[in-house]
Parts: structure tokens; C-alpha cells; sequence
């Protein structure tokens, strides 16, 4: 695949391995953000491959994991109870919800339908009428621009059977949580490539000067991946701390502007509960007052409890940094893709799925 | 001629029938009147052969000595038509090609409809006509046969069984007990073909492209492997649903040995790797038709690269990886860039990602 292959080639691996073992002196710890990253370290075997003295740790970049419980109770009920087509991503469906996944309520009879577009979603609602359609918008800065869109549409041509459960989060307010936090020891992170497509990167210039560390805006191919570890560890080395972009045949400092504007007009900021982390403040999307009748959550009244998390799972400490999957007791065990404790264990780009799928076994192995 | 060129050959030949119904109805299930003017519509006609002119309720045949298989499989695919083929042909083929994994020549197969009422007939007639193709190109017979129509709603158009019997190639001993380390493992084709061919018109999660199925009969180019090289041949598998990692996983627990996976031999059709890559999929994953692996004995396996790059089901055929008595149990994948992972069995089915 052109524009891929040149990022997957063996012998740049080789060299950017080697620059990176040789200009590392002492051990470091560096976050990458993304769980788009976590999955390419893994898939590719690269974590095994970085020196010792570079640890990545994975963050808490995986929308999948960090929607709340809460939020799929409420999309299950809205599907169960309601009556509504519920459309969602395909990798939220298998996240477990108090009592069942979205996956499982489509096997009890709702209409649960995977789209990979919401504007698929408004076509749904125009051709049924007589039913409403809510999407399951979930994601990080990257999905939101299509989401927002998709309530515009929606709005433009009329059709008012159409509503978005929000769950939106944002990356830096996230790296601010993991940095807030006493345990954590991370000294440079890998910022998340797409996301900067998209909001692009002045938000990152506080963070570094606020907690004096590296942060790279960074792909997503092995060679990206790399390179970025590799000018994180060059700034660590030299006792530097700066906003670096890897990524720039792909990120312009200012973003996408088209994008930030369609996200402008719809979403304001708001604080937003993270699964396993918890309260994080302004660090979420929600619809402007203005689309309110585009909000599932004013559009249905949706009473449910609040129902706490498995105590057993640690995916708070594991999205934090704290913890590496493998060190909670429940890894592979209790806890496995196809009974998942918490929603790392779902997507692939949970940290614990990846962990399991791609290197549960390494060990045995080498 | 091309494939599409001879279908649609085959479309011009054997034209609909003027009925005095559109759609399929609960009485066309019913056995009686209905039932018998659905079949005589041309059902019959379409798929004509001795055996099937009995219009008894199964076939009467004689069996060669030798061993035989027998096989069966249902087919419940939505979309029933997509870039390549409908589910006539992969109901066909399927079977067809289960049996010929097994080392043998399909010769009979029996064909039940469950029809999901408001079926159109321009619908079923097509997926005839998918069947029709399919058989002949297999050369194999359908002899007996079954047609239940179901409820609206209670179906998804169509689903349909079809069991086949085949005689085993003399010269085939194809097991997993004889899958030793040191043993090579072929792939006769581009993986991830078809179930992207299909995903790419799933409601939904449609996207532009020119993927196609590559859907196909598998039992005459085993059966000249076969010819060749016998009992070198030592397993054979279409790695259709869960795709390659399921089967390879399945192999690794059954035989209790490891299989090292070479990533950068794995052939993935460039338009393919691309769609994976935008829906967040793993090729391995992915479901496929119209190939197979082949775990051979090592001082085999060029010949049998050879021989099956030379077959017109084969040109994409490539070594990917071998058998060792390492890491019992496990597919390991040496990347493209030299990295390692395991790949391990998929859970369900694989879901498209978020971003």
C-alpha cells in the first residue's frame, strides 16, 4: 500500500531501533496516548523490539474503554425499552455493560445496528419514519467532526427522529489527569496523531510547560512510531522538554479547520465521567443547548442506576499508566476477551486486548 | 471467456420463465399445487439430470470401491448477492470445496431452500442460475433436494443446506495426525478476498471499491495436486469463516505443535489490505472462498508452490509459514519489520473499529 509500506519498511525499523539503543544512556518511561498506538506496538511485535531502557506504557487513548458503564446501560435501555434503532461502531457492541453488551441486547430482539458512518444513521432515520434512530457517538476528537456532522445533516434536512448518545472525551485534558495523578510516572508521551488531524496542536504547548515534558505528536506505523520514541528519548536525553511533530505529512499545526469548525458550531465542552478513571473536568463534548433536540439524553428520559464497576478490575490504574495489564490478577484468567472484566479487555485497542491477543504468550515464547 | 462473460452467457441462455407469480409465498413451501409449479417453473429444467428427473424423495446410485466423503454446510450470507457471486455459488462451491479438503472428488450434492416469503422470483431465479453455474463448472450433479418457504421475517431471503458425497482420491491420506514439524504450509491465494467483497456491500459499512469474490471450485486443482504429489499432501484446509488465524489456531491446539507465520508472505490483494486498513481488520481474520492451505511435507513444498502458482486457482500461492515443535499450541507471526506476536484465536466476529 502506497503512503504505508514506506512506514512498515524492515531496514528503516532496523536503523531507528539502533539510533534509539544508542542514544538512549538510562532507563525512561513514555506514554503512548493513543490506543490506535498501543495496537501497532503490539501487532507489529515493536514492543518487544525497543530497547529495555525505553518502557512504553499504554494510555488512555481507547474510546471503547473509557465510555462509562453508565453510558451503555443507557444505550442498552434506550435499545431494549424504547424501541429505537441503535447504531453504534462495531467495537462497542461486545463492551459489557451492568447487565448485558449492545451485542447481547441485539441478540434479545433490539435493533442494534453497526454503521461505520452516522450519516449512514440519518439515512436509517429517513427511511424509517416511523421509528426513532439514536447513534451511539462515541470517540475522541477524531470521531466528532463526523458526528457533529451528522446532527447538521440531520437538522438541514428535517429529520427529527434523529438523536446522538454522546460520550465524547478529549486527549489533553486526559494527559493532565495521568500527570495530576501522584503514581504516575511518565516522562514524555507519544500525543495521538489523528486526534491533532483534527483539533491540531496549540492545546499540547501548556501541557509541556505546565509539567516540563516531551510530548511528539506521532503516527501510527511502526517507523512512526519510532521516530517518535526516538525525538522523545533525544529531548529526555538532553534534559529538554518541547512539542514536537512527527506526524506532520499528516498533521498541520492548526488542525483541520473545516473539522473544528463543524465541532465548534455543535459541541461545547463539558466534564466527563472516563470508565475506570473517573470525573475528569471539561474533558468532553456535549451538544449545544441549540441541538438539544438531537440529545438522546434530553430526547428520552432514561432512568436507570448507576451501577458501580467490578471491584476486580484495574483498568482505571491500567489507563493511567500505573499498572501494566498483565499485573492485575485477573489478566487472562477471570478476565479474557471473551468474559472481560472492564472494557480494555474489548477493543483491540485496549490495552489489555492488545496485551492478551499479541503478546499474552510472549514470554513462553522467547 | 471471463468468468463474468461465461455467467452472463449462462443469464442469456437460460432466460426467467414467464410465471403467473412475482414473489415467493407460504404455499410455494406447502408440497402441493404451488410447490410443484414453483419446481416445473423451470427448477428442474435448470439443474436437469437423470438422477434428479426421478422427482423421488432422494437419489438411487452406484458407488465405485474406494473410500468416500461426505460433507455438509448451510449457507446463510447477507447480503445473497455480492461483488463475484451470489449464495447459489458459494452454497455450491462450498461444499464442493469442503470435500475436496478432504481429498475427494465431489460428485452428488443434495440442495434445500429455506425461502423467506416475498422472495422475488427474478431473486430466486438468479441465485438458480449461481447454483447452475457453480455445478457445472464443478462438474458435479445435484440429485435431491428440499424447498420450505418461511414467514416473512421469520428468514433472511434465503438460506440454503447443501450436503455432498465425493470418492476420496487414491492416493490421498490427509489428517492432522500427519502434520509433523518441519511440515510447510502453503496458501493457495490472496486472503481476505471474499469477506471483503462482502463487507464492502453490507448495509452500513459500504464503501467503493472493485473487490470481487473469488468464490470458486477447489476440487479440480486439488485433485491434480493430488496426482502429483499424494501423500506428501499431508492437510488441506479452506480457511472460510473466522478466517486463516482460526483455522491455523485450531490446527496448532488439535496437532499440539506451534506454526511460525511469515507476515511478509502472505499474500493480501492490495485493494484488500487497503480496505482492512480503513475498517480496522485483520486480513488474518477475515473471512475467505476459492482458497486453501496446504500443509505439505517439507521436501515438497517448492514443487507444490510451483505447481500451484501454474494453476489458474493458484497464482497468488505462497509459503507462509511451517510447522515446529516450538511453542506448542501457538500461531506465532514474525512481522514484516521483525517483530513477533502471537496470533490467537478470534472471539466472535471481528468488528469494525472506531477510529
Amino acid at each position: 500500500m502506497k503512503f504505508l509500506n514506506e512506514y512498515r519498511d524492515a531496514d528503516v525499523v532496523a536503523q531507528y531501533l539502533d539510533e534509539i539503543r544508542r542514544t538512549a544512556t538510562q532507563p525512561w518511561t513514555i506514554m503512548e496516548v493513543c490506543g490506535g498506538q498501543t495496537h501497532s506496538l503490539v501487532k507489529n511485535g515493536l514492543i518487544q523490539l525497543l530497547p529495555d531502557k525505553v518502557r512504553m506504557v499504554h494510555g488512555p487513548g481507547c474510546p471503547v474503554c473509557v465510555t462509562p458503564l453508565h453510558q451503555i446501560d443507557k444505550a442498552v435501555h434506550l435499545a431494549m425499552e424504547h424501541g429505537v434503532i441503535l447504531c453504534s461502531y462495531g467495537d462497542m457492541l461486545r463492551v459489557p455493560g451492568s447487565k448485558m453488551s449492545l451485542l447481547e441486547a441485539k441478540a434479545a430482539g433490539a435493533d442494534v445496528r453497526i454503521l461505520y458512518s452516522p450519516l449512514e444513521a440519518v439515512k436509517i432515520a429517513r427511511e424509517n419514519p416511523g421509528k426513532e434512530v439514536v447513534f451511539f457517538a462515541v470517540g475522541f476528537e477524531t470521531t466528532a467532526p463526523a458526528n457533529a456532522l451528522s446532527v447538521i445533516h440531520a437538522q438541514r434536512a428535517g429529520v427529527g427522529n434523529y438523536s446522538i448518545l454522546t460520550s465524547h472525551v478529549l486527549v489533553p485534558p486526559a494527559i493532565e489527569a495521568v500527570m495530576n495523578d501522584d503514581a504516575s510516572h511518565i516522562q514524555g508521551f507519544l500525543a495521538a496523531g489523528h486526534v491533532c488531524a483534527i483539533v491540531g496542536i496549540d492545546e499540547y504547548y501548556p501541557l509541556v510547560e505546565r509539567y516540563k515534558i516531551p510530548v511528539v505528536v506521532t503516527g501510527f506505523e511502526p517507523v512512526d512510531l519510532l521516530q517518535g520514541i526516538l525525538m522523545v528519548v533525544r529531548q529526555l536525553e538532553k534534559g529538554e522538554h518541547r512539542l514536537e511533530n512527527q506526524y506532520s505529512r499528516i498533521v498541520r499545526p492548526e488542525g483541520n479547520p473545516e473539522a473544528r469548525k463543524v465541532i465548534a458550531q455543535v459541541f461545547e465542552t463539558t466534564d466527563r465521567e472516563w470508565r475506570g478513571i473517573g470525573n475528569i473536568p471539561m474533558s468532553g463534548y456535549e451538544l449545544r443547548p441549540e441541538f438539544s433536540a438531537y440529545d438522546a439524553n434530553k430526547k428520552f428520559n432514561v432512568n436507570i442506576e448507576k451501577v458501580s464497576e467490578s471491584a476486580e478490575c484495574i483498568a482505571g490504574l491500567v489507563l493511567k499508566g500505573i499498572k501494566k495489564p498483565h499485573e492485575c490478577p485477573q489478566f487472562g484468567k477471570k478476565c479474557r476477551p471473551e468474559s472481560p472484566l472492564g472494557a480494555p479487555m474489548v477493543s483491540s485497542e485496549g490495552a489489555c486486548a492488545a496485551y492478551y491477543h499479541f503478546s499474552q504468550a510472549m514470554e513462553e515464547v522467547a | 471467456m471471463t468468468e463474468s462473460e461465461q455467467k452472463i452467457k449462462m443469464q442469456l441462455q437460460c432466460p426467467m420463465p414467464k410465471l403467473d407469480f412475482d414473489i415467493i409465498t407460504l404455499g410455494h413451501g406447502s408440497g402441493g399445487l404451488l410447490t410443484n409449479r414453483l419446481l416445473d417453473s423451470g427448477v428442474f429444467d435448470l439443474l436437469k439430470n437423470d438422477l434428479l428427473d426421478e422427482r423421488h424423495d432422494g437419489a438411487i446410485f452406484e458407488v465405485e470401491a474406494g473410500r468416500m466423503a461426505f460433507s455438509t454446510d448451510s449457507y446463510v450470507i447477507s447480503p445473497v448477492f455480492f461483488p463475484g457471486g451470489n449464495i447459489g455459488e458459494l452454497a455450491v462451491n462450498g461444499t464442493v470445496n469442503d470435500l475436496a479438503m478432504c481429498g475427494a472428488r465431489a460428485k452428488y450434492l443434495s440442495l434445500g431452500f429455506i425461502l423467506e416469503e416475498g422472495l422475488t422470483m427474478r431473486e430466486f431465479w438468479d441465485i438458480l442460475l449461481g447454483i447452475k453455474y457453480a455445478a457445472e463448472q464443478a462438474g458435479i450433479q445435484i440429485v435431491t433436494g428440499d424447498t420450505k418457504v418461511v414467514e416473512r421475517g421469520k428468514g433472511d431471503k434465503i438460506f440454503i443446506n447443501t450436503s455432498g458425497v465425493g470418492m476420496l482420491h487414491p492416493r490421498a491420506q490427509i489428517s492432522k495426525k500427519r502434520v509433523q514439524p518441519g511440515d510447510v504450509v502453503l496458501i493457495s491465494g490472496s486472503v481476505a478476498t471474499h469477506g471483503m467483497a462482502i463487507m464492502s456491500v453490507r448495509q452500513g459499512l459500504e464503501f467503493e471499491t472493485d473487490i470481487v469474490s473469488d468464490t470458486t471450485n477447489l476440487n479440480h486443482t486439488v485433485m491434480a495436486m493430488l496426482d502429483l504429489f499424494g501423500e506428501k499432501i499431508h492437510l488441506l484446509h479452506d480457511p472460510t469463516r473466522g478466517g486463516v488465524a482460526t483455522v491455523l489456531n485450531e490446527l496448532a491446539r488439535d496437532t499440539r505443535l506451534g506454526i511460525d507465520l511469515l507476515e511478509r508472505n502472505i499474500p493480501v490483494l492490495e485493494e484488500v489490505a487497503g480496505a482492512c486498513e480503513l475498517l480496522g481488520l485483520d486480513p488474518l481474520y477475515v473471512a475467505n472462498e476459492g482458497i486453501f492451505i496446504a500443509v505439505v511435507a517439507a521436501e515438497a513444498a517448492d514443487s507444490v508452490l510451483e505447481f500451484l502458482q501454474a494453476d489458474p486457482n493458484g497464482a497468488a500461492a505462497a509459503i507462509i509459514g511451517n510447522i515446529t515443535a516450538e511453542h506448542p499450541r501457538q500461531v506465532l507471526l514474525h512481522s514484516t519489520i521483525g517483530g513477533k506476536r502471537v496470533v490467537n484465536m478470534p472471539v466472535g466476529e471481528q468488528l469494525p473499529r472506531i477510529c
